[in-house]
């Protein structure tokens, strides 16, 4: 069954081009095609998942040429605990209306389903590529699908869109810098090849200079502080759909490409205390990012932005556990991209409901939503309630292995912040809960909101579903996934 | 020092090179300046690739009357792998000129500031607009 480690890709790269051709058939084909893809790639990385929990990694010669020379594909746990995030929410994407999805009526000329599935192959296939130049061309595709997704929303939209591939391009750019480096001194492009050449030369500077490079180039792919401008535009100006799939997986395919490179191919250049402090700095930049988002967050008007904000201090966790590097971070840090991927979609899909009823996006004048509009609010107050960390929801997990490996290190900054982060993020969304759950509806089109459809509601408590049972099925999925995740990518 | 100069002073092109481009990037406020830095850019980052691949009296990777000892020939991987983001560098120059397209039929301008000042006149929330609120 080594094909599984390509299935992924394969289902849904087929899956854009018929998309294409479906379009111009009919109207509704793509979006058929685009569900049916997704469910095919969940089934394949679900089935990934247990294979290389019960077998251990799988390794895919693409073409038939073996690896060293050839491009390889690899599925180690990782990489499917990662597939079988993106997949999911990919289809839950796809499955949500596609007028309040892309803010468009699906119209013949704006393929938007196989600009989706482009999004969720480049991704799927930076996780299971096994070759550093490999990466950046799939780095490259969901990059270019995500300017077209991002220019739908409207004129900010465009600009917003045009400023991301500024920095997105520099950061793919400085990328292919440090392959460059690193190519030029070990003579290779796998991962599992260079990380046996790496460590005879860890002290050297070529090395240094490319585990920099590489760290910001995948720092400003991962929107890490302060890498972080392009994001609150790009994801506060996107459609809902759009602006959910960009925080809930794209952000975290740089964080994978961070943890992978730095954990498994620069290894002792990385962890060891030899040259540059890049795991000190990820650490104190984490938590800045935190720090910066959950204060601004606070002070956002409109319920997008103030989404992308809390995505900022969101990664920061993801950047900390990466910094920390101990095994109970790590946990953390992979746990946390799995939390934030579940509420932050739950919560932006949440908001595309509000806009498809009401058209609102300003907080202010959600008052007295909470009545009208009672499953899918509903949802939203489960979400958040995890995003503050509420046990027994998913979110408060992730925090909990953050504040263990901090205090396990007597790191009582990184505690600090996190504790005090949680609170921020109370605040504003106990502020939210007054204006939604509490006050009466002032405004017309408030008071006559109809519930949201079927389908917006569904796929928000599937997410919300899967907030309680990841919250409740903490331990086995830390002792089954997590947790052998964390202990190869220190060994 | 003059003659570590003479050695690499190629890698300082390239430095100069992306230095320029990010500069441009960073700094300028007209859109297609931007967008011509960052091919600056990009181009910075091919040249690298082939300027590491070179060999003195290197010739190409084919077997021939002189056999096929390596020390012989140009490292043929660099130049492919640069064929291949020539490509995506091709896409992402497309996709920002058709972007810059469509701001400029909006806003009549490249100038950074004139169009955000535009976009928040007209439209501060960036609210997409559902006629009577019900789509």
């Amino acid at each position: 069954m080594n094909h599984l480690a390509i299935l992924p890709l394969l289902f849904l790269l087929s899956g854009a081009i018929l998309a294409v051709l479906a379009g111009t058939l009919n109207k509704n084909a793509p979006q058929v095609v685009a569900i049916t893809a997704t469910a095919s790639a969940l089934i394949a990385s679900m089935l990934g998942l247990r294979t290389v929990t019960q077998n251990g990694p799988i390794s895919y010669e693409l073409g038939g040429w073996p690896p060293p020379i050839g491009i390889e594909y690899t599925l180690d746990t990782l990489s499917a605990f990662m597939l079988v995030i993106v997949t999911f929410i990919g289809m839950l994407i796809a499955i949500y209306p596609a007028r309040i999805a892309f803010d468009h009526v699906v119209r013949r000329n704006v393929p938007v389903y196989p600009l989706t599935l482009l999004l969720l192959a480049g991704l799927t296939g930076v996780m299971s590529s096994g070759d550093l130049f490999h990466l950046f061309v799939f780095l490259e595709i969901f990059a270019i699908a995500t300017y077209g997704l991002v220019a739908l929303g409207g004129d900010r939209g465009v600009f917003a869109s045009f400023r991301y591939l500024l920095f997105g391009t520099i950061g793919s750019g400085l990328y292919l810098l440090g392959v460059g480096f690193l190519y030029f001194s070990t003579g290779t492009l796998n991962m599992a090849d260079m990380a046996q050449i790496l460590p005879e030369m860890a002290g050297s500077t070529t090395i240094l200079g490319a585990l920099g490079l590489i760290t910001t180039g995948l720092g400003l792919k991962m929107a890490l502080f302060p890498l972080h401008i392009w994001l609150p535009d790009a994801h506060s100006f996107s459609p809902p759909g759009v602006a959910a799939l960009l925080a809930a997986v794209q952000v975290k395919a740089g964080a994978y490409a961070l943890l992978r490179i730095l954990f498994d191919v620069f290894g002792p250049a990385y962890t060891g205390s030899a040259g540059l402090p890049v795991a000190q700095l990820l650490a104190w930049f984490g938590m800045a990012g935190i720090v910066y988002g959950s204060v601004l967050a606070t002070r956002q008007s409109d319920v997008k932005r103030l989404l992308a904000y809390s995505t900022v201090a969101q990664l920061g966790y993801i950047g900390v556990g990466i910094g920390m590097g101990s095994r109970l971070a790590l946990i953390g840090a992979v746990l946390h991209v799995l939390n934030h991927a579940l509420m932050k979609s739950a919560l932006f899909l949440v908001a595309g409901g509000i806009i498809q009823r009401t058209g609102l996006k300003e907080i202010a004048r959600f008052a007295g939503l909470g009545k009208r509009m009672v499953p899918t609010m509903s949802g939203f107050a489960i979400a958040a309630l995890s995003m503050v960390g509420i046990p027994p929801l998913a979110g408060f997990w992730s925090k909990f292995y953050l504040i263990w490996a901090a205090v396990d290190e007597n790191n009582w900054a990184v505690a600090l912040v996190i504790v005090s982060s949680s609170m921020i993020t109370l605040v504003y969304f106990l502020r939210m809960f007054e204006t939604i759950f509490v006050r009466d509806a002032s405004e017309a089109i408030v008071a006559n909101a109809k519930i949201a459809s079927p389908t917006v509601i569904g796929t928000v408590w599937a997410l919300c579903t899967a907030i309680i049972v990841v919250g409740i099925a903490n331990v086995a999925i830390v002792r089954n996934f997590v947790g052998p995740i964390a202990d190869s990518l220190i060994g | 020092m003059i003659d570590l100069f003479l050695d690499r002073y190629i890698y300082l092109f390239v430095l100069t090179l992306l230095a320029i481009g990010l500069y441009a990037v960073l700094a300028k406020t007209d859109l297609m300046k931007k967008l011509i830095g960052l091919t600056i850019f990009s181009t910075a980052t091919f040249l690298f690739f082939i300027e590491g691949s070179l060999k003195e009296d290197g010739t190409v990777p084919i077997i021939d009357s002189r056999g096929s000892d390596p020390t012989l020939y140009v490292d043929p991987v660099p130049h492919l792998l640069i064929l291949t983001a020539i490509v995506v560098g091709v896409g992402i120059l497309g996709v920002g000129l058709a972007l810059l397209v469509r701001i400029y039929r909006a806003h009549g301008t490249f100038d950074e500031g004139i169009i955000v000042s535009h976009m928040n006149d007209e439209d501060p929330h960036g609210v997409p607009h559902y006629p009577g609120g019900h789509p």
